[in-house]
């Protein structure tokens, strides 16, 4: 029941009251899949069909880094935010949460922070492109969510990074 | 004799009868409150001070096991410090059957025990009864008079860590610590797939308790100063918020902060009724304030950069906190209501995690420097600067409620990195591992137990 929830609460949003049980909040905690690798959130449909998460995700590209302890989006980040927000245009019925993240060489709380303003960051450039600021959240996992775990510069270079994740409906 | 107790149930929390003390009157051999039994901490003592603790005599046979079991625990939180060396049993001449009898000094000196505890445990029903008394080997005296704790069963290793606290403070003239619990993050799973959940334990590792499970990520506790509550981070609802529990109870609640903002990095004031937190909306964090009562709440930064990871000072007169406004991480001080904050660190590298000492006198803190992670202190006017540990990486130091010890995180590095608590005296000696079941993250000592 309960992964049937966790996947619940990407595909439809709204099942997400269904699934949680405040009387039983402690034991049944429903939790969006934190940060989790490849962060499909909606992902469905195939690649070849230009209106499908899969294909946001692998041709738009869901994902952009950043350098040590900047928030600044480079060029390549902001071609990628570039076909994210031209794709969100067209695809009005999604909503996305922007996830960011920290590598491990840094303390906790900062790298909250950090990874708030690395998700802020490519929040406010997506707006500038024209996505409806209703339609996009943020959530930062700090260092606690890696895509790699090895650790050299190679795989921190991965984990500096903001996850726009797909979710289907405007849930207010 | 250690229990994982693994469900919610808090009995070892609320089932206790707190230890009655009672002097014992005097023995035999005269009492010296000031005798030359002594280790002062701040010189630097190189060589521990030999002591032996032989198994405290029964009263019945049913106490036996008490009288076994309370002389390890009592021998382990000595020996612990890094500060006393157990001489054992097996090397000990004496034995002492009777409590009361005179102490055979000149055994104890043969073998160079130069402090020696002796003591009985009587058990009646659930409840335990146990005298002791610390000597001077060397004096032939006892150091201050003997006393008597009462209490449960099932609260036998605590009693056995105040017999120890009481002789840690003779002996040393510092205050007691060991008589404390640790909140902590329990974690389980590889780095990319990491499940946390909250944990409560005794500071030596023993009984452990978990307060959540691990379907929502759970960050950085922190004990109320009475110890019966805990602020911690929790993603539950799906993005950082704080959440208040009682400890006692395993209920809690959130706390309403901004709509639309993320929350971290809570701590309480030193009169509990106020929490000092981080907030994150928009790209900035700031550090506000929370009555708990009213939830009234109070902006206490106003800056573009990155302020968080507030402090209090033991009087509640003054915050120190990180913030990235320089540049890099740093640490400052800022009156508790908010205000002008000036900058406290200053060598190469970057500073964060401050925690003000309990004794007021000093600051802890994480600093990165070329690569490495260190634990350090600084004096509150950032003077003093003192790196007690190097690794890989290590953070969030916590103090013990004496102010003597600092507990922290170490992560190891690599593939199979796993977080492990340490302990380090703020001399920098004694660094060793806190016993974990599982790997440990984000420790916050409690404050001495009533």
């Amino acid at each position: 029941m309960k992964s049937a929830c966790r996947l619940a609460v990407f595909l439809v949003a709204g099942l997400l009251a269904a699934c949680s049980n405040k009387d039983d909040a402690l034991n049944d905690i429903t939790t969006p899949a934190p940060g989790s690798v490849g962060a499909i959130g909606g992902a469905g449909g195939s690649a070849a069909d230009p209106r499908s998460p899969v294909y946001f995700q692998q041709a738009v590209g869901d994902r952009v880094f950043f350098l040590v302890d900047e928030s600044t989006l480079n060029d390549a980040a902001r071609q990628t935010l570039n076909g994210q927000a031209t794709w969100l245009i067209q695809n009005p019925d999604y909503t996305a949460t922007i996830e960011g993240h920290a590598d491990e060489q840094g303390t906790r709380e900062y790298n909250v922070a950090l990874g708030e303003r690395r998700a802020n960051a490519a929040r406010e450039y997506l707006i500038s492109r024209g996505v409806a600021a209703n339609r996009l959240r943020t959530v930062s996992y700090g260092k606690e969510r890696p895509v790699e775990i090895c650790s050299v510069e190679a795989c921190y270079a991965k984990n500096r990074r903001a996850v726009t994740v797909l979710a289907a409906g405007l849930t207010g | 004799m250690r229990r994982a107790v693994q469900s919610f149930l808090p009995a070892a929390l609320t089932a206790l009868i707190l230890p009655i003390m009672m002097a014992l009157t005097a023995p035999t051999t005269v009492s010296a409150q000031q005798g030359p039994l002594r280790i002062e901490i701040t010189d630097g003592v190189i060589e521990p001070m030999p002591f032996a603790v032989p198994d405290f005599v029964p009263q019945s046979e049913a106490a036996a096991e008490y009288g076994t079991s309370l002389a390890r625990v009592i021998a382990s939180d000595l020996s612990g410090t890094g500060l006393f060396r157990e001489i054992p049993a097996s090397a000990h001449i004496s034995t002492v059957s009777d409590f009361g009898a005179p102490v055979q000094f000149a055994d104890w000196k043969t073998i160079n025990a130069q402090a020696l505890i002796t003591g009985s445990v009587a058990l009646s029903g659930d409840r335990l009864t146990v005298q002791f008394r610390i000597y001077d080997v060397f004096s032939g005296v006892e150091v201050g008079s003997g006393l008597q704790f009462v209490g449960t069963t099932e609260g036998w290793r605590r009693m056995a860590h105040k017999v120890a606290d009481t002789v840690y403070s003779r002996i040393t003239g510092e205050a007691p610590y060991f008589d404390s619990r640790v909140v902590f993050v329990s974690e389980s799973g590889p780095k990319n797939d990491r499940r946390k959940r909250l944990a409560v334990m005794d500071y030596d590792g023993a009984n452990i308790q978990y307060l959540t499970d691990s379907n929502a990520l759970v960050l950085a506790p922190r004990f109320s100063p009475t110890g019966d509550r805990v602020l911690y981070t929790s993603y539950e609802s799906g993005v950082p918020r704080i959440y208040v529990m009682d400890v006692g109870q395993v209920q809690r609640r959130v706390l309403e902060t901004q709509e639309g903002s993320m929350s971290f990095a809570p701590r309480f004031s030193p009169n509990g009724r106020t929490v000092v937190f981080s907030q994150a909306q928009g790209g900035n964090t700031d550090i506000f304030s929370m009555d708990l009562a009213t939830g009234a709440r109070t902006r206490l930064t106003n800056a573009p950069s990155i302020e968080t990871a507030p402090s209090y000072s033991p009087d509640g007169s003054q915050i120190v906190f990180e913030s990235d406004r320089s540049g890099g991480q740093q640490l400052y001080i800022m009156p508790a209501g908010g205000g002008e904050a000036r900058r406290i660190s200053s060598g190469a590298g970057r500073y964060g995690t401050p925690v003000w000492s309990p004794r007021g006198d000093l600051i802890a803190f994480t600093k990165q420097n070329n690569g490495r992670f260190h634990i350090g202190v600084m004096r509150t006017d950032g003077t003093g600067e003192r790196l007690l540990t190097a690794s890989f990486l290590d953070e969030g130091p916590t103090w013990s409620p004496n102010g003597r010890v600092i507990m922290f995180t170490r992560e190891s590095q690599g593939t199979e990195g796993r977080a492990q608590l340490y302990s380090v005296d703020i001399s920098g000696r004694n660094l060793k591992p806190v016993p974990t079941p599982d790997g440990a993250s984000d420790p916050a000592w409690s404050p001495l137990q009533q």
